[in-house]
């Protein structure tokens, strides 16, 4: 087994543990009691998968899914704080 | 997988050690979240992915093609700043609607609003003085 090896297995083991978080933060996200609750999972679900955009990069060895990345983690960032302002005024844009 | 055998052994090693690390710490937010009881506590259990799970993986690819260009490739550092940065106004905007919700219904295990309490304080320390009069 060759370094190399190590790399591909672990990349693989590391992203079935990121799809296994976004499975518990969906749970939580359907299941949620209070609207909070959903946006923080929805929130968390974002960042799960630009690290999981990320692995991939690693995996294929490829530089073009850094720009992917960074556009999950800015659309994430925005929704989540557009959501947030919602709950708490009732409106996005006052 | 062509280019992983073009790493260096031990960076191939510490690129999958990295990876694995910051998996580990999303997997560990993710299951804190199922397991906390009140969403005051539950904010928290995500920013493991965010910190060290962001920085973890984001250094595994930054060592991975700094080594395969044979030149430093930094760019990855732009996703951990910008994560470092804005998870916390994200969950702290979360929380004040959590208790700004919380507070408008009434319910009895949030603390009340500092004016509020200040003006109840206020009212039982006059009753304290006029009781002595």
């Amino acid at each position: 087994m060759t370094a190399a090896d190590v790399l591909l297995w672990s990349v693989t083991i590391a992203q079935t543990m990121l799809v296994v978080a976004m499975g518990c933060y969906t749970y939580r996200l359907i299941r949620g009691p209070r609207a909070q609750d959903r946006v923080l999972c929805l929130d968390a679900i974002y960042v799960c998968a630009m690290l999981l955009v990320l692995t991939v990069g690693i995996r294929t060895g490829s530089q073009i899914y850094f720009e992917a990345a960074l556009i999950i983690a800015v659309l994430g960032f925005v929704s989540s704080v557009a959501l947030a302002k919602f709950l708490m005024r009732g409106e996005v844009i006052e | 997988m062509t280019h992983a055998a073009d790493l260096p052994g031990w960076a191939a090693l510490l690129t999958a050690a990295l990876v694995l690390v910051g998996a580990a710490l999303a997997l560990a937010g993710a299951i804190g979240t199922l397991r906390f009881r009140t969403f005051f506590e539950r904010v928290h259990a995500p920013t493991l992915g965010t910190s060290w799970g962001t920085g973890s993986i984001v250094l595994a690819s930054i060592i991975c093609f700094s080594v395969l260009g044979s030149r430093p490739v930094v760019h990855e550092i732009l996703i951990g700043v910008f994560i470092t940065v804005t998870t916390p106004v994200t969950l702290m905007l979360l929380a004040r609607a959590a208790l700004y919700r919380d507070r408008a219904e009434g319910s009895g295990n949030v603390p009340a609003h500092p004016a509020r309490r200040a003006g109840a304080l206020k009212a039982e320390q006059d009753r304290a003085v006029d009781g002595g009069r």
